[in-house]
């Protein structure tokens, strides 16, 4: 499955950029930007997971389930066993998720189109009920999480920030490892024509079980680095339907086509975020949900068709 | 891909990291400006009755103080000399997303203090990044007890005394007013609905707590309600608290959720079943005005708000003149919140320049700040707890009725509580005096 995928294109292409964004964040960006571009690459291994259901045409609208539960994951067990190293917040939370990924795989595995996108909302909207209700579990306060640590010693925001870039290199080496397996590209087959899938001998149900595990650990390591990044968990910011909407949003945003577009678009939607609340704090949603718009009416392939459009002019002028 | 693709995309994105990169160079203030954020509820339910009256509040004393219009003694121009310029934001979206604007604040448009916050949940959440980032921070509203209980904090102060006296003084008031020794066991029963986060739970915990004490001989409901925060439907909640034999509600409801739940409950008759007390919704009297029901047990947070609108301080005559002039509405209780956390600001500011004799730095204005006391509208604040981080002040509790002569609403009985009287002595968990009897309470 990995072999040879360092010499994929995509592979190479975000590793190159993600190591120049490496080298600036540690040492030319200010601090506030490089903790933009830390929220935009947790955030994005999220919009990663949904891009590989999307492209079985699975949309979910319940994602922050799996984001919600990697961020808890890591608070209670700060909380109850104080765990703080960084390796292993991110095992649990990966863990976590696709535990629970795998448990609510066998009943989402069976629906499809709307049914899915509104079964995956419900679920997720159980767990909000849970910790919005419990006191134990903050309620809708949430939890603060201490600064993470590394086999003992504190972990400053750089050596964070280069520790979330390196686990984002091989979540894309992975989850491109996956696309181009055989079991990855029933993704489009599926999508196709399911039965044919199944006379070919491959189970459909068991194909979309695997990717929504792979999707739910994906968006569990998501929530947990976040955490981690942030320093706080809450109910509302982290498992609320209109967060599963944000990821739904950076997701069309940066468009499909490419495993590096979910991380461009997430950092881009952090930018936007930040000054459509310094800009406009009274009217900071009108600005996000202006920019959808924006793309969908004038670019509907995402970010991500921007630039092959630019890749396609310059092609043009060189014939 | 190609590798053309490659090399665009590259490309692309370095344009993309210089572009933002010189797109916002630090603007790099002298001693004679200073740049503070004020975070309040400018959108959603908490915006219109909590937020939007805090932040003019805010707005009206900066004003003044940068101009040197304010009455003594805030009456030197400038904060430490320095004209302040306030960067106004919102505080919706829950705690998290206000970390990672906190953040943003600090890093990026290098504040020189924070001021504000409103939500309980918010100010446990900034708490530890404002110590963390070496943050000065003021809080405001927010009154949950375990923000310094659970923890001194270095960098962080606040103006407004926790829920622990807001709810003993309403217990106080209940006890003292309404049962007097002359009812039966089962009319001294209460109970309470309040929102299901830091703030309500501690609210309400400490007006049990508060009621064992001061009328052993009353019972507490087994079934008080927790809805939500901001859940703004009521039906269920009003119907079981109708069936419920207690006759005392308490609710510490704050931000448009009180109001609807006022609405929602005075069309069942609510209001004329049981005895309210309400530790924090004076907002919705003024927004409410004579459909606000009469006989409500209302409690300001303090000396500020409904309860001292006619008090003829000059401080409070100049700011209520003044804020009826500029916004033509009462300043309600956030509005006072706000505007002390400005002026608590201004003389810690103050007194650091003097001491140091030049413009003070963050810790100069720190230790200035530290156990500080200062003039309120019509009381008098002082930092004694929370190792000298945390104010404590007076609470008052009237009944609401609004005057039909003067279309306006009004408080009458009002009853005020000493801090000594409602808070524990420093280094004292609130929890531990009231279970030992609140020893050394002193409540003339």
């Amino acid at each position: 499955m990995f072999k040879g995928i360092l010499k994929d294109q995509s592979v190479q292409t975000s590793i190159g950029v993600i190591f120049i964004l490496l080298i600036f964040g540690s040492f030319i960006l200010p601090e506030w930007m490089s903790n933009n571009f830390m929220y935009g690459m947790s955030r994005g291994l999220a919009v990663l997971g949904l891009m590989i259901l999307w492209r079985t045409n699975l949309v979910s609208f319940g994602h922050a389930l799996y984001y919600g539960f990697g961020a808890y994951a890591v608070a209670l067990c700060q909380k109850f066993f104080g765990v703080t190293d960084i390796l292993l917040r991110l095992l649990i939370a990966v863990a976590a998720a696709g535990l629970l990924g795998f448990a609510l795989g066998f009943i989402l595995r069976k629906y499809r189109e709307i049914f899915f996108a509104m079964l995956s909302l419900a679920f997720s909207m159980v767990l909000y009920g849970l910790l919005a209700k419990a006191e134990f579990l903050g309620s809708t306060d949430g939890m603060s999480i201490s600064p993470s640590t590394f086999f003992g010693t504190e972990l400053g925001r750089i050596a964070l920030f280069n520790f979330i870039g390196l686990v984002v290199i091989l979540a894309i080496i992975f989850a491109q490892a996956y696309l181009r397996s055989s079991l990855g590209h029933l993704t489009t087959a599926i999508q196709d024509n399911e039965i044919r899938v199944e006379y070919l001998g491959y189970s459909v149900e068991k194909a979309i079980h695997i990717k929504y595990v792979i999707s739910a650990c994906l968006a569990g390591g998501a929530g947990g680095l976040m955490a981690a990044s942030l320093g706080q968990v809450d109910p509302d910011s982290m498992v609320l339907w209109s967060v599963s909407g944000e990821l739904v949003f950076v997701t069309i945003m940066s468009g499909l086509g490419n495993i590096l577009a979910p991380f461009i678009g997430a950092v881009i939607f952090e930018f936007i975020r930040t000054y459509a609340f310094e800009w406009a704090p009274q009217a900071w949603q009108m600005i996000i949900g202006g920019t959808l718009l924006a793309i969908i009416f004038f670019s509907p392939g995402g970010l991500w068709s921007l630039f092959q459009k630019l890749n396609f002019l310059r092609k043009k002028n060189n014939e | 891909m190609k590798f053309g693709t490659m090399k665009t995309v590259s490309s692309v994105f370095m344009t993309f990291l210089f572009v933002i990169g010189t797109l916002f160079t630090t603007s790099v203030y002298a001693k004679d400006r200073i740049k503070v954020g004020v975070v309040s509820f400018l959108t959603g339910p908490a915006g219109g009755p909590f937020g939007i009256p805090a932040k003019q509040g805010a707005e009206l004393v900066i004003d003044a103080i940068n101009a040197g219009t304010m009455p003594a003694p805030y009456n030197k121009k400038g904060f430490a000399g320095a004209t302040l310029d306030a960067i106004y934001s919102d505080e919706s979206g829950g705690g998290t997303k206000q970390v990672a604007l906190f953040r943003d604040f600090v890093q990026k448009q290098n504040v020189d203090a924070m001021i504000g916050y409103i939500s309980s949940g918010n100010c446990m959440a900034i708490g530890p990044v404002a110590d963390e980032l070496k943050m000065l921070t003021v809080f405001s509203t927010c009154g949950t007890p375990r923000l310094y209980e659970e923890k001194l904090r270095s960098h962080v102060f606040r103006t407004q005394a926790n829920a622990v006296g807001d709810s003993l003084a309403a217990a106080k008031y209940i006890a003292d007013e309404y049962f007097k020794g002359k009812m039966t066991t089962a009319g001294k029963m209460y109970t309470g609905i309040n929102q299901n986060y830091a703030w309500g739970q501690d609210s309400y915990k400490f007006f049990e707590l508060g009621m064992k004490v001061y009328m052993p001989s009353a019972v507490g409901s087994s079934k008080p309600q927790f809805p939500k925060l901001f859940a703004g439907q009521y039906g269920t909640e009003i119907s079981a608290l109708s069936l419920d034999k207690a006759k005392v509600v308490h609710s510490s409801f704050w931000n448009g959720d009180w109001e609807a739940f006022v609405l929602q409950a005075m069309v069942r008759g609510f209001f004329k079943q049981k005895i309210v007390v309400s530790s924090v919704g004076g907002s919705a009297v003024d927004t409410l005005g004579k459909k606000f029901p009469d006989g409500v047990i209302m409690g300001t947070r303090g000396l500020v708000g409904l309860n001292v609108r006619d008090n003829k301080d000059p401080l409070n005559t100049w700011f209520v003149s003044e804020y009826k002039k500029r916004y033509k509405a009462w300043p309600l209780g956030p509005s006072y919140q706000y505007a002390r956390s400005v002026m608590a600001y201004k003389l810690a500011m103050d007194k650091a320049a003097a001491s140091a004799g030049k413009f003070p730095t963050q810790d100069q204005a720190i230790s200035a700040m530290k156990g500080m006391k200062f003039k309120s509208f019509v009381d008098t604040i002082e930092f004694t707890r929370g190792g000298g981080h945390q104010a404590v002040h007076a609470i008052s509790y009237g009944v609401t009725k609004y005057n039909k002569a003067k279309g306006e609403p009004e408080v009458e009985n009002l009853k005020t509580y000493a801090a000594t009287c409602i808070y524990p002595p420093a280094g004292v968990k609130s929890e531990d005096w009231i279970n030992n009897g609140m020893p050394g309470r002193k409540c003339e």
